[in-house]
């Protein structure tokens, strides 16, 4: 029998993997690795200690986390007036903490179903844990609202259940929308992760030496051992989840965007919010990614596979969609200058010198200056300046919100009625404790699941397609076909007997 | 180089003679695998399957595997999805009920809420749409996933190939090739035989 190279080539070894040149494809996976080590160092992560750092992280967002209960407590308990929600600004934090959260997610999304319908192969090494961000971003969103109905034992009215007293949500309203949107979309988002992770998690059943760990990531592994008969359905199933998600992540910040351009109030009510809250939250989330992954790469030792050009990657994705969000800034002005309406003029001019031009002004800076110190090659292989642009981010999107939801309800049409928004304590206190529901479900993730997509990661390595035809061999071209059916009895390529 | 181990799984209390489910070959490369895949499949082998740690680009036409139907039934739950979305806005918001006496722990009729707000129509379908696109993502998708583990007989708790250690590997870094021994082309030595031919680095007995 003939032989032929049964060794791959070992990868050619690679520092700088950010390369322009258009010639040669960048590696995707640095350093002189193989399917094993790949392998070892993702469920090293998960079978060994976690690092010091690790645990202060987890104590820290676990307090936090704390806070955030006692706080629902007191507010179950005593009632909204312990926050600074009042008339006319009847919308404050939950609400702004509701869309930024919610925003964040989309990231995580886009990652995972846009790039991979784009084949954008990098994003199999950040996937996993920006979809993770996505389900952790989406919990802290749908907390608020559920809070924020007043009377939040009773939230299961937003739902269509059939009651004795024969009443229904009202499906014509926005708010309704947003229910059956992000319900939709937490769902669907959960099960593209679980889907997603299956084989990783048969990975960590198979080495894990703990008792514990071995019935665990076996039951839910399901019982996958990686038949290929099992991947053809498992492949069809995620692209097909993937286009599914693509359509649902626009829609779920697009009806987000209709709560507000539903109404009637100046300053919200305009045809460009759709578009312009997707690109606000797909730029808010990679900021998040960013944020996320820079410490945790360093953290668990994975730069050769989280490398530079994936973060300088995501750093581009920040650059395009901040300029989006910056033209949708100018056009909300211009549209409000064309209108020549009124109310709208004012209340755009309130927000460029009223009484919250701090927070617009801080808008600005954060979200259209600050991040495009990235155009600087240098800057996005920085840590520093790429940390610096994505705290920009974090805090600029927050304060996007922030201007939408208070300088719009502030003045309202009856300059009788004007008031200014004065959080309270547990406001602030809340929107912390969100933090610490978040990083301590994400650090949870990192200890005991895979950070990183293994299985989808080996496929983009250069062994993954070292396949070389014997020349001893004839080589049938049908054998490429899709309708290939040599297992079919009688079969003979080209007609049936 | 290849050796047929027996009995190759770790120590199992059995009785009785254990039943033989199938021989498991190892290779080290996706080039090994797909040129061995491609050899079992001319053999006529019918219950035989390749095991590898990610999905290899290929295997489909060298495996000779079939598509799938599960674009159809995502199709199906898709329709029955914005159906629901279309049936419970407008059925609550534009009828005054529906009559479902059959329907498990309804003993009276689901009435319908027609309440008018802002001289809006009752039967609002552009309002409707969101709740129809929402419902049918959701129901896609769970006809997407549930789809797939129903089709790949997953969850499978017991899985007689999990019980070698050898084959562990297989969801991290080697590949497999299974002959279950229900195949009729199935013969313990000759099927070991032409697999250690295809370049197995070891052949192991499976036992149920």
């Amino acid at each position: 029998m003939a032989t032929i190279s049964t060794q791959p080539e070992k990868p050619q070894v690679l520092f700088d993997n950010t390369t322009d040149d258009p010639t040669r494809r960048a590696p995707l996976v640095l350093g002189d690795n193989d399917f094993t080590s790949i392998t070892d160092k993702v469920t090293g992560i998960a079978a060994g200690k976690p690092p010091a750092k690790w645990w202060i992280a987890f104590l820290f967002a676990l307090s936090l986390l704390g806070m955030l209960g006692g706080l629902i407590g007191y507010l179950v308990t005593t009632g909204p007036g312990v926050w600074g929600n009042n008339q006319p600004v009847s919308w404050g934090f939950p609400i702004i903490n509701f869309v930024f959260w919610v925003g964040i997610g989309h990231a995580g999304t886009l990652i995972s179903a846009i790039l991979f319908l784009f084949r954008q192969n990098w994003r199999t090494a950040i996937n996993r844990f920006a979809e993770a961000m996505t389900i952790f971003a989406v919990m802290c969103a749908g907390l608020f609202p559920g809070i924020h109905v007043g009377r939040p034992w009773l939230a299961y009215w937003l739902q269509p259940i059939p009651n004795q007293m024969g009443m229904w949500p009202q499906f014509r309203s926005p708010l309704l929308w947003d229910v059956f949107a992000v319900g939709t979309y937490a769902t669907v988002s959960a099960l593209f992760w679980y889907v997603g992770m299956i084989p990783d998690l048969a990975t960590l059943r198979d080495r894990c030496k703990n008792k514990y760990g071995q019935f665990a990531y076996g039951l839910f592994s399901l019982g996958w051992t990686g038949s290929s008969r099992h991947w053809h359905r498992y492949e069809k199933a995620y692209l097909l989840l993937a286009a599914l998600a693509t359509p649902l992540v626009l829609s779920v910040h697009s009806v987000v965007s209709f709560d507000f351009a539903i109404s009637q109030l100046p300053g919200w009510h305009t045809t460009i919010f759709p578009p312009y809250f997707v690109a606000g939250a797909i730029y808010g989330g990679f900021a998040m990614v960013i944020t996320l992954a820079v410490p945790a790469r360093a953290m668990f030792g994975i730069k050769d596979i989280i490398t530079d050009r994936h973060i300088e990657n995501c750093c581009k994705v920040m650059l395009g969609t901040g300029m989006i969000v910056t033209y949708a800034y100018s056009i909300e002005f211009f549209v409000a200058w064309y209108s020549g309406h009124h109310y709208e003029q004012a209340a755009f001019l309130n927000r460029l010198m009223g009484p919250y031009a701090w927070a617009y002004w801080t808008m600005i800076f954060c979200n259209c200056v600050g991040p495009h110190v990235l155009w600087f090659k240098k800057a996005r292989r920085w840590t520093p300046t790429i940390m610096f642009a994505a705290m920009c981010v974090n805090v600029g999107m927050w304060f996007e919100r922030y201007v939408i939801v208070v300088t719009s309800l502030q003045r309202d049409f009856l300059p009788s009625s004007w008031a200014l928004f004065k959080p309270t304590w547990v406001d602030y206190g809340m929107l912390i404790g969100s933090f610490g529901l978040f990083f301590t479900f994400f650090l949870l993730f990192c200890k005991f699941l895979p950070v990183i997509a293994m299985a989808e990661v080996k496929t983009v390595m250069p062994q993954a397609h070292d396949i070389v035809h014997d020349p001893d061999e004839p080589y049938n071209p049908d054998e490429d076909q899709a309708d290939y059916r040599p297992d079919r009895p009688h079969y003979e390529w080209g007609k049936k007997r | 180089m290849t050796q047929v181990l027996t009995p190759p799984t770790e120590d199992v209390a059995t009785e009785a003679p254990a039943k033989l489910h199938g021989i498991i070959a190892e290779f080290e490369t996706v080039n090994d695998i797909m040129r061995a895949a491609k050899k079992t499949r001319d053999e006529g082998f019918k219950h035989w399957d390749v095991h590898s740690p990610f999905p290899i680009h290929g295997i489909d036409s060298a495996m000779g595997i079939r598509a799938t139907i599960l674009p159809w039934i995502v199709l199906a739950c898709g329709l029955t999805g914005t159906m629901v979305g279309l049936g419970l806005a407008i059925g609550t918001m534009a009828t005054s009920g529906i009559d479902l006496p059959g329907l498990p722990g309804a003993a009276a009729p689901i009435r319908g809420y027609k309440f008018l707000i802002s001289g809006k129509p009752f039967n609002s379908l552009a309002a409707f749409i969101p709740i129809a696109f929402e419902t049918t993502i959701l129901l896609s998708a769970f006809g997407a996933v549930f789809g797939m583990l129903l089709l790949n007989r997953l969850p499978k708790l017991y899985n007689p190939l999990l019980k070698s250690k050898n084959f562990r590997r297989s969801t991290a870094d080697r590949f497999f090739i299974e002959v279950q021994a229900r195949d009729i082309r199935f013969d313990k030595d000759k099927t070991a035989e032409f697999l250690k031919g295809l370049g197995a680095t070891s052949i192991e007995l499976i036992e149920d």
